[in-house]
């Protein structure tokens, strides 16, 4: 059976120019412990699609099975990782963060800090564990706050363009960390980003939208070995079936 | 190192300033244009306060002006931190308070002393009323926008993680909204401070600072006066400095919610 079941997604938003459709009858299921990337420019509402998996947004339309029950609202069955690196409050340590879900939880003070700390040597920030947010770079402000939504160990991880606003390199040594951190967690993980070498390195299996509205174009399973090498001939011959699919949708205007 | 020079530095130019004043003021007192009774001396003045504060009778005065403010910034803290709280998050309560703290706020806390006087009497009750009153706007105001300028992100990730409507409250709006309810609470308590000294001039019977410059009007003591005056000044300066200041650096600066101004 599939971990999550998209089934027929469709949400339309209300604009004062008339109903505008964000999504619009997305299907598709995700394995367990499967990686799962979203690909497409921007527009074509993977981020919407995201927030309404994570709960954030109600569909107008179609439902969405984790585990075989229907989600309604978000639950501490998924982590979310955003984008911007303000996600973590500023007035709690790196440990404070990690821990936060699991005070949610009740857990006492001397059990959830042991497993954020634990969290934050998966991450290789543990000689950061006392450090407020805005001591640390963007990186391992994005590495926090993958830890905090491990900690309370949700089986699925959703992911909204975490290193889009980080610097090249810095990026890849994430991208090599993530996938490392997925190999030991074993996660259902679903992550947004319009950047194919990203999706490539990272993915089983790459979801393409494409805008206006946002549909799913085509289902790219990539069969390569991990770790996966960038420079290798099929990994690039991945990266430009992916960049034909996408070219089909670009902006018409 | 450079942290501490610049404390030093900051030291100077501030007592730089103060002794320009205080050297103005002493030679247009000896100047003789004015009459001596009217304008003392620093040195009088001094003296005067050195008085007072061995004798115990200036203490005793700022320690009931003192608890007055307390009382009144207390409860206006315990009223309007949750109500603003409460105002920022629900459009209801929003609505209901906000044209009502609109209409009250204008209104200057002293004009109700006459009001609460005949409501309460002379004394406590009604200076306590009257600084809670002028406490009580700048601190719902600042709560208000403050819950309201919470980064949307952290409700979410909060929210993620669990956190109930409680936990939001606690863990997440009111550290996420510190830095405007310390500013809120710093105005509130100079509003407080500065309510107090007024109110104590109508309502306070035989203590408190404000009643001792009232009632030293009636014997022409200056000195009196400006000795309380001084001490009025010197409690703010230090309770402004010391405790919001420190408070400051111990959350929102150390967090970097808000930066330290560039020297």
């Amino acid at each position: 059976m599939p971990h999550i079941e998209i089934r027929d997604i469709s949400l339309i938003y209300d604009t004062p120019s008339g109903s505008v459709p964000g999504v619009q009858g997305v299907s598709f299921s995700i394995e367990p412990s499967e990686f799962l990337c979203i690909v497409g420019p921007s527009g074509c509402g993977k981020s919407t699609l995201l927030n309404i998996i994570a709960g954030f947004l109600t569909p107008t339309g179609g439902e969405i099975k984790i585990g075989g029950k229907i989600i309604t609202g978000h639950g501490m069955d998924r982590g979310v990782v955003f984008q911007d690196f303000a996600q973590l409050f500023p007035w709690r340590t790196a440990l404070g963060n990690v821990a936060f879900g699991l005070e949610m939880k009740g857990m006492g003070k001397a059990e959830r800090e042991e497993i954020a700390l634990q969290q934050l040597r998966l991450v290789k920030l543990e000689k950061f564990v006392r450090s407020y947010p805005h001591h640390l770079s963007g990186g391992m402000q994005q590495r926090v706050a993958i830890a905090r939504a491990l900690a309370y160990n949700p089986a699925v991880l959703l992911m909204d363009e975490p290193f889009a606003a980080l610097d090249a390199l810095t990026r890849d040594d994430m991208q090599r960390l993530l996938a490392e951190v997925w190999r030991e967690t074993k996660k259902t993980v679903i992550y947004v980003t319009h950047n194919v070498a990203e999706a490539v390195y990272l993915a089983d299996r790459v979801v393409v939208m494409t805008p206006h509205p946002g549909t799913v174009k085509i289902e790219v399973p990539i069969r390569l070995a991990r770790p996966r090498d960038p420079l290798s001939v099929e990994f690039l011959d991945y990266q430009k079936e992916l960049l034909r699919h996408l070219g089909g949708g670009a902006v018409k205007a | 190192m450079s942290e501490n020079a610049d404390r030093m530095r900051s030291y100077r130019r501030a007592a730089l300033t103060l002794i320009t004043v205080a050297a103005l003021y002493e030679i247009t007192a000896r100047s003789g244009y004015f009459p001596r009774v009217l304008l003392p001396t620093i040195p009088t003045i001094a003296r005067t306060l050195f008085d007072m504060l061995l004798d115990g009778s200036m203490i005793l005065h700022a320690l009931y002006t003192f608890y007055r403010v307390l009382f009144g910034f207390g409860l206006a803290i315990v009223v309007a931190l949750p109500l603003g709280i409460l105002m920022g998050r629900y459009r209801a309560v929003e609505g209901f308070f906000l044209p009502l703290a609109s209409a009250l706020m204008p209104i200057p806390s002293l004009a109700w002393v006459p009001v609460f006087i005949l409501w309460f009497g002379l004394g406590n009750t009604t200076t306590v009323l009257v600084v809670f009153y002028a406490a009580t706007f700048p601190m719902l105001l600042n709560t208000w926008s403050g819950v309201r300028s919470v980064n949307p992100i952290w409700l979410r990730s909060a929210g993620a993680m669990g956190a109930d409507e409680n936990a939001m409250f606690w863990k997440v709006i009111i550290p996420g909204a510190s830095p405007f309810i310390i500013t809120g609470m710093r105005q509130s308590f100079l509003r407080a401070w500065i309510a107090v000294v007024g109110a104590e001039m109508i309502a306070a019977s035989s203590w408190g600072l404000g009643w001792v410059i009232f009632d030293a009007k009636e014997f022409l003591n200056t000195d009196i006066m400006m000795a309380s005056l001084a001490v009025i000044g010197c409690i703010g300066f230090v309770f402004e400095r010391l405790v919001f200041g420190s408070l400051e650096r111990a959350t929102i600066q150390r967090w970097g919610m808000v930066r330290a101004a560039k020297s």
